[in-house]
């Protein structure tokens, strides 16, 4: 029988991360390897292809595709700027003009005989590639890609939306287990990640948003709450691209369930430090997760490694109802599979909660938490 | 050693087959024992594509372990080329065959795009679902977007192989050059090999073909194929799936991690897992002269395959995939396209909305986990059926049959439209086949029964079966091999029959008149379908038998028409002959959990699985 298990989320005060950043086409690696960088060092840039506008010339002169071709001033391979003739074709006489201008500066890509269009290649963009984090290029992939790689504190959300944010760390005054409002933002909340307590209301998400927050982070958020800050519902956990001003991150799930402890510690002790941060999740085969990183603290907290396994003793939350959200010690691997609730036969583990309660759980329901 | 190479069916002894899915490798022996094809063992292991390992070859052979230490077969060997032991003069040594399916790292992604979109473009989407792909995008002409909204989409999505068509052919070739201005525009990159060019079939109006490669030449390698569509009441799929599969195996499979090895290994290319999946429901429908529904309902996308006669009496394969419907990374996405009510609509008990959304997010984002409550299991199975629902609301809009008019008026030209008919007919169904987690693996058969009756939205007779370990993908591969032994082994090993559901059509004024039809088995009665009502009645759980309705009122279908009874034969299973007499469809304010309560209650599912 496969066995399934969740090796956790990893949280860790001192973690060495390593982030390929990657140039979508090939260009110029802008720094060398040793090369200490900041988050929004440049490491990177390329010409990136431009746009191709096609201009209908037989629409704009309303005549056949080959009258157009044949009044066109132009070939394949010409630069031209904008409002340069393309195509000119006189009436009576020669008396009336009409004319098909440039609408914008580029060189001629293609001249289609069938519809009478041209194709009219924009000038290439310049992509600037940011280093993302704080530290040192280690790694060179000619024309492509660096990879930097420091020692931080490195902790992983379960769910996040919006990309890439360099911010400052500032804990909210609230508990981990109080519901976040709008009292609870600070007024001036520019260029900072804020992070603390669970289930924000959206006006507390519009709320950072607009007093200036790059990130929010805090241990879980309620669908309809994401609906109202995306204006949109999320089917599906791919996200990472949306037009969002402030990245937002939950640590635990959907719900109402409190920032885990080791999550909440780990993230205080950077308090006051540049953090990055990525709500961009995927959960299918090559899994990514939303993360933040900030410097490394003195604050012991190791990372969990998945080799570490499922032993007894180990601490696990439990990911399912209807024991969703509850810690506690795994008391005992049961081997061979139960008969579970709804009649179906699976791999199971015996858990003592924080309040003494012995409970079964398949073990794909629970992960590790140390 | 190269490729373990018998591919003549007669010397045929012990076939492996592998399916590399996205998460899982799953590796089936087939041997032929005593005369009988059979599928003997089973293992599997983690697919390993992604990053760290980046070789699927990895997972396969890890698979392959596992079947060589349960079977107790010698099947692998050191050393350079295939892994595998040949079977020589030991019948209990080694292999004649490998072969294998792949979805891994998402399947086949393609992009189609033509000119009308109930024409070419409808046409460019069936080929490519034939060929077992995923349809990233839809562009056309008269899709009602503006060129930069096309543009935009178009590079949104990264296919593995554009297909585009356009035009009949001698027809109109403007708006075809036009589509492929645009896509030249978009310049959408392949998701594999950024050095290579993105693969285009161009399967459109002849007379724009080196209009189209002479516009696509600097972004493209094109390739040239017979039109779709060559006139408008006749479609040409073959000549494009064909191409699309050459593509598949030489630019996405050789250059996805470690696939040009596992290739090497068989005589017998790579087959995109539904395409195999399509040739086996093909093969069964054909043999057993039936109609057939199958659904694959996985973790993050629906298959639907069907095979039901056209107008004259031919049967027509269709494939569609519900790319975002699906039990685990997408089950979010149920909630989203379905609405809430119409999922609390299938269950016995209450659930608010809130506790409803978070509960599927929080799947979405563990997809692994599993229910351990009855009502957590419940809400599982009630996406599963609104998943079924929905995949087949999009089957039935593709699966259209082409009305072969041979003389046509000059109104015809102008509305550039043929007659179209969907071909999804459920009262003329016979056989509907569940395969995936959720129906293959319920707790019990009648859930699983009962989620096809109910997701599909049943009508009239129809034999209701699921596929036991999701071979089918493994049975379609080894049919283009041997196609006698894969058709033996999906029958004996595949298919589980789980029971037969009766479902009359009434009107309205009928929905309080108490019985609506008779069911007899073999002659004798076996009990009555009431209106409103949901009954299970219990037969002997394997063996075949004649199944007869007759209707009690000259205005109930029973699947021969109002009035009129239907006989057939049919397998039986533990699930008996499920009776629901709810009329269709069977909308939300219909339903509450009161009275499906008293449904499952009647099929003793609220003890679940042991009820």
């Amino acid at each position: 029988m496969a066995s399934h298990f969740s090796p956790g989320l990893t949280v860790s005060t001192r973690h060495t991360v390593r982030k390929r950043r990657e140039l979508p086409i090939k260009g110029e690696i802008l720094v060398k390897l040793g090369d200490a960088v900041v988050g929004d060092t440049v490491v990177a840039r390329a010409e990136l292809e431009g746009e191709l506008r096609i201009v209908r010339v037989a629409e704009e002169l309303g005549v056949a595709p080959q009258e157009a071709v044949q009044a066109l001033k132009v070939s394949v391979g010409q630069h031209l700027s904008q409002g340069e003739t393309l195509a000119e074709l006189r009436g009576l006489w020669g008396l009336f003009r009409s004319t098909v201008v440039a609408p914008a500066g580029g060189t001629v890509e293609f001249i289609s005989a069938a519809t009478g269009h041209i194709g009219l290649r924009a000038a290439p963009k310049l992509l600037s590639l940011p280093a993302y984090i704080k530290g040192t290029v280690v790694e060179i992939d000619d024309q492509r890609a660096v990879v930097i790689q420091a020692e931080a504190t490195f902790v992983q959300g379960i769910f996040g939306v919006g990309g890439e944010r360099i911010g400052t760390l500032s804990m909210l005054a609230v508990s981990a287990d109080e519901a976040v409002d709008e009292r609870h933002i600070p007024a001036d909340a520019s260029g900072l990640v804020l992070v603390g307590g669970r289930s924000p209301t959206p006006a507390a998400l519009y709320c950072a948003a607009k007093r200036g927050a790059v990130g929010f982070v805090t241990g879980s958020v309620s669908g309809e709450t994401l609906r109202a800050y995306l204006g949109y519902d999320i089917g599906i956990a791919l996200t990472g691209d949306e037009a969002l001003s402030m990245t937002v991150i939950v640590t635990e799930g959907f719900g109402d369930i409190a920032m885990g402890e080791r999550a909440l510690a780990a993230l205080r002790a950077a308090d006051g430090q540049p953090v990055s941060i990525n709500g961009a999740t995927q959960v299918r085969a090559g899994a990514q997760r939303p993360e933040i990183i900030a410097p490394a603290s003195a604050a012991e907290i190791a990372a969990t490694k998945a080799s570490q396994g499922l032993d007894v003793g180990a601490r696990v939350r439990v990911i399912r109802v209807p024991y969703f959200g509850a810690v506690g010690q795994v008391a005992d691997l049961v081997q061979a599979p139960m008969r579970i609730e709804t009649g179906a036969w699976a791999r199971v583990l015996k858990v003592t909660l924080l309040d003494g309660r012995c409970i079964t759980v398949p073990r794909a329901n629970v992960e590790l938490l140390e | 050693m190269g490729a373990a190479v018998k591919t003549d069916p007669q010397q045929l002894k012990a076939v492996l087959v592998t399916d590399c899915g996205s998460t899982t490798t799953k590796a089936l022996l087939f041997e032929r024992r005593d005369g009988r094809w059979r599928q003997t063992f089973r293992g599997e292991a983690p697919t390993t594509v992604e990053e760290p390992v980046a070789d699927v070859t990895v997972g396969a052979k890890n698979a392959f372990v596992e079947v060589q230490e349960l079977s107790g077969r010698t099947i692998l060997r050191g050393g350079e080329g295939a892994p595998f032991e040949l079977t020589e003069t030991d019948p209990a040594r080694g292999i004649d065959l490998y072969l294998s399916t792949s979805s891994a790292g998402g399947g086949l992604q393609m992009l189609v795009a033509g000119v009308v979109s109930t024409i070419t473009t409808e046409s460019a989407e069936r080929a490519a679902l034939g060929a077992g792909a995923i349809v990233m995008e839809a562009i056309s002409a008269d899709d009602g977007r503006q060129d930069f909204e096309r543009i935009e989409r178009i590079r949104h999505v990264k296919p593995d192989i554009v297909l585009m068509t356009g035009g009949v052919d001698g027809g109109s070739t403007s708006h075809v050059v036009e589509m492929a201005e645009t896509l030249v525009a978009a310049s959408p990159r392949p998701r594999f090999g950024d050095t290579l060019k993105l693969p285009v079939i161009y399967a459109g109006n002849r007379e724009a073909a080196s209009d189209v490669q002479q516009i696509l030449a600097k972004m493209a390698q094109v390739v040239v194929v017979d039109n779709v569509r060559p006139e408008l009441e006749r479609e040409n799929l073959g000549p494009a799936r064909e191409a699309i599969h050459d593509f598949f195996l030489s630019h996405v499979m050789s250059h996805s991690p470690g696939y040009g090895k596992l290739m090497s290994w068989s005589p017998v290319g790579i087959m995109p897992t539904p395409a195999a999946v399509g040739d086996i429901v093909q093969t069964y429908a054909a043999k057993t002269k039936q109609s057939v529904l199958c659904v694959d309902i996985g973790g993050a996308t629906t298959d639907v395959f069907s095979v039901f006669p056209d107008r004259d009496g031919k049967p027509v394969f269709n494939r569609t995939v519900s790319a975002n419907l699906g039990m685990s990374y997408s089950v979010a996405n149920v909630l989203v396209e379905a609405g809430a009510a119409n999922i609390r609509r299938w269950l016995p008990t209450a659930v608010s909305d809130t506790e409803l959304s978070d509960r599927l997010r929080n799947k979405m984002i563990r997809p692994t986990s599993i229910p351990q409550s009855l009502d957590d299991l419940w809400l599982e199975q009630a996406v599963c059926r609104e998943a079924l629902r929905l995949s087949l609301a999009h089957h039935r809009s593709l699966a259209i049959g082409i009305e072969g008019k041979r003389e046509r008026g000059i109104s015809d030209v102008f509305r550039q439209a043929s007659d179209r008919y969907e071909l999804v007919d459920l009262m003329k169904l016979d056989m509907v086949i569940g395969s995936g987690g959720v129906l293959s693996h319920a707790p019990s058969r009648m859930q699983a029964a009962l989620m096809m009756v109910e997701g599909f939205g049943l009508q009239g007779v129809t034999q209701l079966s699921v596929d036991s370990i999701f071979m089918m993908p493994h049975l379609g591969v080894f049919a283009s091999v041997h196609p006698e032994a894969a058709y033996e082994i999906f029958e004996h090993d595949c298919l589980i029959h789980v029971g037969c559901a009766v479902v009359p059509i009434y009107p309205a004024k009928l929905s309080k008149a108490g019985a609506l039809a008779e069911v007899h088995l073999d002659g004798s009665l076996l009990g009555r379908v009431a209106a409103g009502e949901v009954v299970k009645l219990a037969t002997p759980s394997s063996g075949s038998a004649t199944l007869k309705v007759v209707p009690l009122h000259a205005t109930v279908d029973v699947g021969a028409g109002p009035g009129k009874p239907f006989e057939r034969s049919v397998m039986l299973g533990e699930c008996g002959v499920v009776c629901d007499g709810r009329n269709r469809p069977c909308a939300p304010e219909l339903l509450e959990p009161t009275k499906q309560r008293r449904v499952f209650e009647a099929l003793g599912l609220m003890g679940g699985g042991n009820g």
